[in-house]
């Protein structure tokens, strides 16, 4: 997930970092992949130029004109979603943890995908709400959405700074390139065409970048698979590597090793990873993030805009077949010993498993297609920074400058501010790639303390959606104790073999985890218990501020439920819900 | 009227498709012996990229008319 809540899992789950032993891998580019990567971004910013002249109102830059088809608003949706920690920390998990890294997609996406379509929807594309900020104006007050604005503001430029210095790193370290070059011309293209086309523009080149992410890494599985022996090599060879590791089958069975955390190499247990990772976090991040939010928002009408994640969780469900066997055919391949691959090693003398996607491109695709690969590996990237970059023009603009500074500011203003906005984010973006470069730990503790803010969003979004009693000041301080939860876990736990510090324990260590991945998802767990007492208790101590009238729209039980119109099977939000629910049940039974 | 999506994502694979192609001509089992099992890859994959950039725009220009 390129998901701001979910970085601090993925950080533990191998997020992607470029590290010294990238320089171990050497990819030598010819004539015929320079031409593919220049033809791929004349494309990109081609796009943003033709979309210009159709740029007229700050509707048309921020939201589309709300006039998108659903299938391709569920293209972006999944393609602003495909940034660096998607395909080259999944692959990396899928070397560390072998079929489990699975339960990121089928526990902790699709279910909060199918929710999102079917139940909140209607309420951020109904309500008019032009933000995720701004829906929770309307619903509580003025204080809750400075407070979500503010903080998603700031999440998503450090994103897109992350993003970018991951790609600079990488680029300089298996190409050679200069690291300052590439976080110029990564910058400077995405500037263009989000300036030029706005959220079109950058929807438009999702599904561009969706498309090419796919095609250029199907043959990289395709090959990988046929080098190892097809599908019976590769559970021969992660079963002799499974029982290496003292884990047998571990590699290759997605939930019998779940009934404790020492049985299984990702360190939880199934109440950890079902409430925690399948709960708190993926409804955290799928059914509150404007990152992925404004995509569906940017739908025709009412029921393209609930369409929009339910399609896009069927690539999704598909997905760990992309992203993750790329690391389950490298360790079989090194289990194989050899000596064909070879993974360059980390600081601390381990496999660099985030090496897995450079390693195998450079193993198995000759110049043309390594042209394909980089290119498949640069859209990744760029789809992460220009999701968070849009995400951050239109909070800012919507959310910030018109509620506090401008408040009467005409609509061709508002779209001055978004472009200039634009140039502000990706240049904010280069300043945080920088810092990532030099003070890594300022990076880590950002990281925790945005784990901190996300982790109880949910319950504030769940109480305002389903119980209409909730009130502002409950909304505003529930999430300030949730946080403060969040924050107290920390200081409380440590994850096994961490020293205490910046990984917990500060405050005095009351309990070991097995892994920081396990620390991560109980202490989303409390965090969200947290959030839910405060904002219930507190709602019921304080006045409602809101009136039913003006909750109509924005609750469930006061609002008019979408009526079931004649339409296909496949264009009815509940059936095709239901559908994909069911074959996500199927997917966890067969790899079970 | 706005731009298709179809449109430039079916000319984006057309021409990455026929340079793969193009490349993929030029004799160089060398290669494809060190690095794709032996497999002309350029080959193949610049064709299944042309043949969907094609489809693609024949999609596109249907719902056109």
């Amino acid at each position: 997930m390129t998901s701001i809540c979910s970085l601090p899992i993925l950080a533990s789950a191998g997020g992607f970092s470029a590290s010294d032993g990238a320089s171990a891998i050497k990819l030598s580019l010819a004539w015929v992949d320079y031409l593919i990567i220049s033809v791929y971004f004349a494309f990109v910013v081609g796009i943003g130029w033709v979309l210009k002249k159709h740029l007229k109102t700050s509707s048309d830059f921020f939201e589309s004109g709300r006039t998108l088809p659903a299938w391709i608003c569920a293209l972006g949706f999944i393609g602003a979603n495909l940034g660096a920690q998607e395909v080259m920390g999944m692959a990396a998990s899928g070397a560390k943890y072998g079929i489990s890294t699975s339960h990121f997609y089928w526990i902790g996406a699709i279910p909060a995908m199918v929710f999102v379509g079917i139940f909140m929807m209607p309420f951020y594309y109904g309500s008019k709400a032009r933000s995720v900020p701004e829906y929770l104006k309307l619903r509580f007050d003025e204080k809750t959405r400075g407070l979500n604005a503010v903080s998603f503001a700031l999440m998503t430029v450090f994103s897109s700074g992350i993003s970018m210095h991951a790609l600079s790193s990488l680029l300089s370290a298996i190409l050679g390139w200069n690291y300052d070059l590439c976080i110029i011309i990564s910058g400077l293209v995405v500037l263009v065409y989000i300036y030029t086309g706005g959220l079109t523009s950058a929807i438009y080149n999702e599904v561009l970048q969706f498309f090419l992410i796919v095609l250029g890494f199907l043959p990289l599985v395709l090959i990988g698979l046929k080098d190892i022996g097809g599908w019976d090599g590769l559970m021969q060879n992660l079963g002799l590597y499974s029982e290496a590791k003292g884990m047998p089958g571990a590699w290759s069975e997605s939930w019998q090793h779940m009934g404790h955390a020492a049985d299984n190499p990702m360190g939880i247990e199934w109440f950890g990873l079902m409430m925690g990772l399948g709960f708190v976090l993926s409804f955290g991040y799928w059914c509150t993030d404007f990152l992925v939010i404004q995509r569906a928002m940017a739908a025709k009408d009412m029921n393209a805009a609930r369409l929009t994640p339910i399609i896009a969780a069927i690539p999704k469900m598909l997905f760990p077949a992309l992203v993750i066997l790329p690391g389950m055919i490298c360790v079989a391949l090194m289990q194989r010993h050899t000596g064909d691959v070879v993974l360059p090693l980390a600081a601390d003398g381990s496999p660099d498993y985030n090496m897995v996607v450079p390693t195998l491109l450079s193993k198995y695709f000759p110049n043309g297609m390594l042209g394909i690969g980089l290119t498949a590996l640069m859209a990744s990237f760029m789809s992460g920074m220009a999701g968070n970059v849009t995400a951050f023009n239109t909070v800012f603009t919507y959310d910030i400058y018109q509620s506090y500074f401008n408040k009467k500011a005409s609509d061709a203003h508002l779209v001055k501010v978004g472009k200039m906005t634009t140039i502000v984010g990706l240049l904010v973006s280069a300043l945080a790639a920088y810092t990532a470069r030099e003070f890594n730990n300022i990076m880590d503790m950002l990281q925790l303390v945005f784990g901190f803010v996300n982790a109880p969003l949910f319950a504030v979004f769940l109480l305002g959606m389903f119980w209409r009693r909730s009130t502002g000041h409950g909304a505003f301080f529930g999430l300030v104790t949730g946080t403060l939860t969040a924050l107290v876990f920390n200081g409380l736990t440590l994850p096994a073999g961490s020293a205490t510090g910046i990984k917990g324990g500060w405050i005095s260590v009351q309990y070991t985890f097995a892994s920081s991945m396990a620390q991560s998802f109980w202490m989303a767990i409390f965090a969200f218990t947290g959030c839910f007492l405060g904002t219930f208790i507190i709602s019921l101590l304080t006045k409602p501020n809101r009136t039913h009238d003006e909750l109509r729209g924005l609750v469930y039980s006061l609002t008019e439920k979408p009526k079931a119109e004649a339409r296909s099977w496949y264009a009815r939000p509940a059936v095709l819900g239901t559908i994909v629910l069911g074959a996500t049940l199927v997917l966890n039974v067969i790899f079970w | 009227m706005q731009l298709d999506v179809r449109v430039p994502m079916g000319w984006l694979f057309l021409v990455l498709g026929l340079i793969l192609l193009g490349f993929g001509l030029i004799p160089n089992q060398a290669m494809y012996d060190q690095h794709s099992l032996g497999e002309n890859v350029n080959l193949h994959w610049g064709a299944i990229f042309a043949t969907f950039g094609g489809i693609t725009l024949l999609i596109a220009r249907k719902a056109k008319e």
